[in-house]
């Protein structure tokens, strides 16, 4: 496969926003998603932004300094070398020296301005401060320019929950409220253009659950509302599907509880587990294993129903699997290869 | 850190808490997503349920907390909550979300005169400090904590914490808050608007001087006025609210309060209980014990997952073929075999046993860690809490362990 042939969904967008509430799998999806993308080459910076060192953990590498460095190199296929994978913790006061040296040569004073403990209190009185901050040192890797061409391909930013998002995400009337005039809003003006740009996607994580499902409804319906100023959504992906190897009939039968036991125990025989056979001819193995099917069986029916309620919202789903044997380098791999089966990268 | 053979971790005996009269306040903390909210409202109605006047502080606004609590909102009133089968002897439940901004605004009308509490309300840093400030949810829930406490009206508090992107951060914001609005750099930036700002003046140097052009030059000079504005009418009520902040840390570390750190059996929400355990030790804070939430059994527990591979690879003609037992799911195509239910259901039972088994392991390198942190587990329930109902399945499972 050559590279930049294949058609992804997201041919253009260079930002990636990848959100979703806490426990299902926001960083490690986010890891995926730059894996996916430097496979067909280049070069992808992941960024963190909570300083929970949470890529650290997922690439199983020493704790993220502020600055940009290689964590992975992704794997190619036989006609391009796979690219590679950067990683960068951003945190607010290392952004606010970053900035105030590079619009006011003020780097010593910086130092200061940390002891003080000035960059709290300023990220304080003004909260929309820090997140033009953070926002803002995406939207500067992503502009980042070395003799003309971007230095990164494309930036994934492993952004705050969904219930912080669309706040995260709309700087501009955030900062407003405070700065009416002045350079800061200057830059929240320059980092709203970069986040409502056709080049930016924010995309929702979520796990076939209840709550994690509502809240990215909520979450899709919040930014449609930004939308309005350009800010594209992206796609929601499904975290953690497991496959189940039962047909329609068989599920619907063993969520009520009406599965063929005898075809069930049949099975069990033949498999050489008789002895496990019960007391009487009961079996108790075979109930066991009804019962699991039975838990398994109305999982199944109500993750189809809450991804039927995911599709009405209209954006596209990529399927990421349950890795059930801890999560570590090859799952992510494995994660990243099944979203650009999808056409996610 | 061996995890084979450490002695298992002391149960926690969660019925025995909440029966307990001297307990009365219980703080639910842990990461994001390990049900926190649900744990605390099913621990409050439990509590209820066994003749405590009990009310529920969440400040996690979802929605389906209230539904299954048979309440069409939340708001930050305490709100009774009809218990399903109220039979004699039992107490009552409320339940009440934290609203911070309105939380403020009763802080401010409470203790300012109507001018001066005007005032702070329309300004725009107020506004902004109340509505997004990122110590603020923490602070806010602190205060109404104290408050419920000093109503004295349950005899019984429940309170989940705010989805911080870490732990810390609930025991640090209104320490953070407190030492903000009274801190040397708000007296610094103010001083020229305080009376006897001279005084201050003599600090005044070159740090200053640097300062206020700073925090000018970045925000602009318009921020800067609203602080001060706002920090010349808030000025009496600084000394109440560091006093009470800190009167509530107080109040947390007494025995009177019980620590329930929740997790659920994965790496990372057990990385951030072990945290939180070794954070709550430091300051002194009575910890009750670790509920492992959604923790999977198997009524079939001793056909191990080897086992039950091995069985389901039987049954497969082509056995070896195109099957790859360790995805432990759907690798052969089901017509392969006469006995697809049993295949299915063995594959899904090694699936189960090895889930068991890694949850295992993170429960004991946890206890190997936290020897003597008592532990209770709920098992993951197949369908997601609705109602009161549920949440009283889940009361039972603390229960039963």
């Amino acid at each position: 496969m050559p590279v930049r042939a294949r058609d992804t969904d997201w041919e253009g967008v260079r930002l990636h926003v990848v959100t979703g509430k806490g426990g299902t799998g926001k960083t490690t999806v986010a890891g995926a998603l730059a894996l996916a993308l430097a496979s067909s080459g280049g070069r992808v910076l992941l960024m963190e932004m909570e300083g929970r060192q949470g890529i650290a953990q997922l690439f199983d590498c020493p704790p993220l300094p502020y600055g940009e460095r290689k964590v992975a190199v992704a794997p190619g296929t036989s006609a391009v070398p796979g690219g590679d994978v950067y990683a960068l913790a951003a945190d607010a006061e290392s952004a606010l020296i970053e900035y105030l040296e590079m619009f006011y040569n003020l780097r010593p004073a910086g130092r200061t301005l940390t002891r003080l403990g000035i960059v709290d209190f300023a990220t304080t009185i003004a909260p929309g401060l820090r997140d033009v901050l953070l926002t803002g040192k995406a939207a500067e890797a992503t502009r980042r320019r070395v003799k003309g061409q971007h230095l990164y391909d494309a930036v994934v930013m492993d952004a705050p929950p969904t219930g912080r998002i669309s706040r995260f995400l709309n700087i501009a009337t955030e900062v407003s409220g405070l700065a009416k005039v002045g350079p800061i809003r200057g830059h929240a003006d320059t980092v709203q253009r970069v986040i409502r740009s056709p080049e930016t996607a924010v995309h929702f994580v979520t796990v076939l659950e209840d709550m994690p499902v509502q809240e990215t409804l909520d979450g899709i319906a919040e930014l449609r509302g930004l939308a309005k100023g350009g800010l594209q959504l992206g796609a929601v992906m499904i975290n953690m599907v497991r496959p189940t190897a039962l047909t329609d009939d068989q599920l619907a039968a063993a969520a009520r509880g009406g599965l063929d036991r005898d075809e069930l125990v049949l099975g069990l025989k033949a498999a050489g587990l008789e002895g496990s056979l019960g007391p009487e001819g009961r079996n108790d193995v075979a109930d066991a294993l009804a019962a699991e099917l039975g838990e398994h069986a109305t999982q199944v029916l109500n993750q189809r129903e809450h991804r039927r309620v995911l599709a009405e919202a209209g954006q596209p789903c990529y399927d990421l699997p349950l890795v059930t044997d801890g999560m570590d380098l090859a799952g992510l791999y494995r994660l990243a290869a099944a979203l650009r089966e999808q056409g996610a990268a | 850190m061996s995890s084979e053979g450490t002695k298992a971790p002391p149960r926690l005996d969660t019925d025995r808490l909440l029966d307990d009269p001297r307990t009365r306040i219980i703080v639910c903390c842990g990461s994001g997503g390990v049900g926190k909210t649900t744990t605390a409202a099913a621990l409050g109605l439990r509590a209820a349920e066994r003749g405590r006047h009990v009310v529920v502080l969440t400040v996690d606004p979802a929605r389906r907390l209230a539904q299954s609590m048979d309440l069409s909102s939340l708001d930050n009133t305490p709100r009774p909550v009809p218990l399903p089968d109220a039979a004699a002897g039992s107490g009552t439940l409320h339940a009440m979300m934290l609203d911070m901004k309105r939380t403020f605004d009763e802080i401010v009308e409470a203790h300012a005169d109507p001018d001066r509490a005007g005032q702070i309300l329309a300004n725009p840093f107020y506004q902004s400090l109340s509505s997004s400030f990122a110590g603020t949810q923490e602070y806010m829930a602190m205060e109404k904590l104290g408050q419920l406490r000093r109503a004295d009206q349950w005899d019984l508090i429940v309170v989940d914490t705010p989805p911080s992107r870490s732990a810390l951060d609930f025991l640090d914001a209104p320490q953070r808050l407190s030492r903000f609005l009274d801190g040397r750099l708000i007296k610094l930036l103010t001083a020229p608007t305080r009376a006897g700002g001279r005084a201050y003046l003599k600090v005044v140097n070159v740090g200053f001087g640097m300062l206020t052009g700073i925090v000018t030059k970045v925000l602009g000079a318009q921020v800067l006025r609203d602080v001060q504005t706002f920090v010349s009418a808030f000025d009496t009520m600084f000394g109440g609210f560091r006093e009470r902040a800190e009167d509530t840390y107080r109040l947390l570390q007494t025995p009177g309060t019980a620590f329930l750190v929740v997790a659920t059996p994965e790496p990372d929400a057990l990385r951030e209980a072990s945290y939180f355990v070794e954070r709550l030790s430091e300051d002194r804070m009575p910890l009750a014990g670790l509920i492992l939430n959604r923790v999977h059994r198997s009524p079939a527990a001793r056909l191990s997952a080897a086992r039950s591979l091995a069985a389901a690879e039987a049954l497969l003609p082509a056995a070896g073929e195109n099957s790859h037992p360790a995805n432990g799911g759907g690798a052969a195509p089901a017509d392969a075999t006469k006995y697809p239910l049993a295949v299915a259901a063995l594959r899904l039972h090694a699936e189960r046993m090895q889930l068991i088994a890694a949850e295992r392991r993170l429960a004991q390198r946890f206890s190997a860690a936290h020897p003597g942190v008592p532990v209770a587990r709920v098992t993951a329930q197949p369908e997601d809490v609705h109602d009161l109902a549920a949440l009283k399945v889940i009361g039972e499972a603390l229960s039963r362990d």
